[in-house]
């Protein structure tokens, strides 16, 4: 019978390959998925957490913050990464030794 | 029924996870990426949350996504189109890693959770709106604004060098 630890330990998982990604990974935009996939398994917890222990909805609410709070995230990111980009023509974050032209 | 279903959304979800972890390639990795997103939404579904699961797909896949392929397509040089990228430190990676995720899944095994019996689901999207407009009503305009910030800063961030080369060639 799959319940509430079955899928916080899914979350846990992909919590770490996301950590995994962050740490090994130099590309820009990579580093990004690896935070993506972190916020996703928090959320994973947030929803089995209010359908199995709170039976409410508002942890299903809390999620939708989180999702908002990604899609700004990822936008601000990724302009960034394109600044960077244009800038010094360098997408490794290891290669970035200044912080001006 | 219902843990065969989870069990094959759990295999595809973190093989995929995997596949973006170990894919040299980072257009694979995007992709790899979707096939996550959307395994995650058919968990919502099985949660019972259909409104999250719609906003999932919308949101990760439809938008954050598109976004990253779109950043991947401008920083690729030409010179190098595959996009093949090393990875660094795996070793103390993986020892980080793995000893995070054994704590994590022992604490969860080792917790008695509350076995409470769930009911059917209930649809959730008017229940989520009316939330949203009385008791978060003041988080969900801070967040209305939060992506008008949001969406200036990265316009005004990424069209800088843009507007330079513009007055260059004016001048």
């Amino acid at each position: 019978m799959v319940g509430l630890p079955h899928f916080l330990i899914v979350s846990a998982i992909l919590f770490s390959i996301g950590v995994f990604i962050m740490i090994t990974r130099r590309h820009g935009i990579m580093m990004l998925m690896g935070l993506e996939l972190i916020l996703n398994a928090a959320n994973l917890n947030l929803i089995a957490f209010s359908r199995y222990v709170e039976t409410g909805i508002r942890g299903q609410t809390f999620a939708i913050f989180v999702i908002i709070l990604a899609a700004a995230e990822a936008a601000i990111a990724l302009a960034i990464i394109l600044s960077i980009y244009t800038h010094s023509a360098k997408i490794n974050l290891d290669e970035l030794t200044s912080m001006k032209e | 029924m219902f843990d065969f279903i989870f069990f094959v959304f759990a295999f595809v979800c973190v093989g995929s996870a995997l596949f973006v972890a170990f894919t040299p390639n980072v257009v694979h990795a995007a992709l790899g990426l979707a096939s996550t997103f959307a395994t995650l939404a058919g968990f919502y579904i099985l949660l019972g949350a259909d409104f999250l699961a719609i906003t999932q797909i919308a949101i990760y896949v439809g938008g954050i996504l598109v976004l990253m392929l779109f950043g991947i397509m401008y920083t690729h040089n030409i010179a190098r189109v595959s996009g093949e990228q090393v990875m660094m430190q795996v070793g103390p990676a993986l020892l980080v890693v793995v000893l995070t995720l054994f704590t994590l899944v022992a604490t969860i095994l080792s917790t008695a959770w509350p076995a409470k019996e769930v009911g059917p689901p209930q649809p959730t999207a008017d229940r989520i709106g009316v939330l949203l407009l009385t008791d978060y009503l003041l988080p969900f305009e801070v967040a209305g604004i939060l992506l008008l910030v949001a969406l200036v800063g990265a316009v005004v961030i990424a069209q800088t060098p843009v507007r330079k080369s513009i007055e260059e060639s004016i001048d």
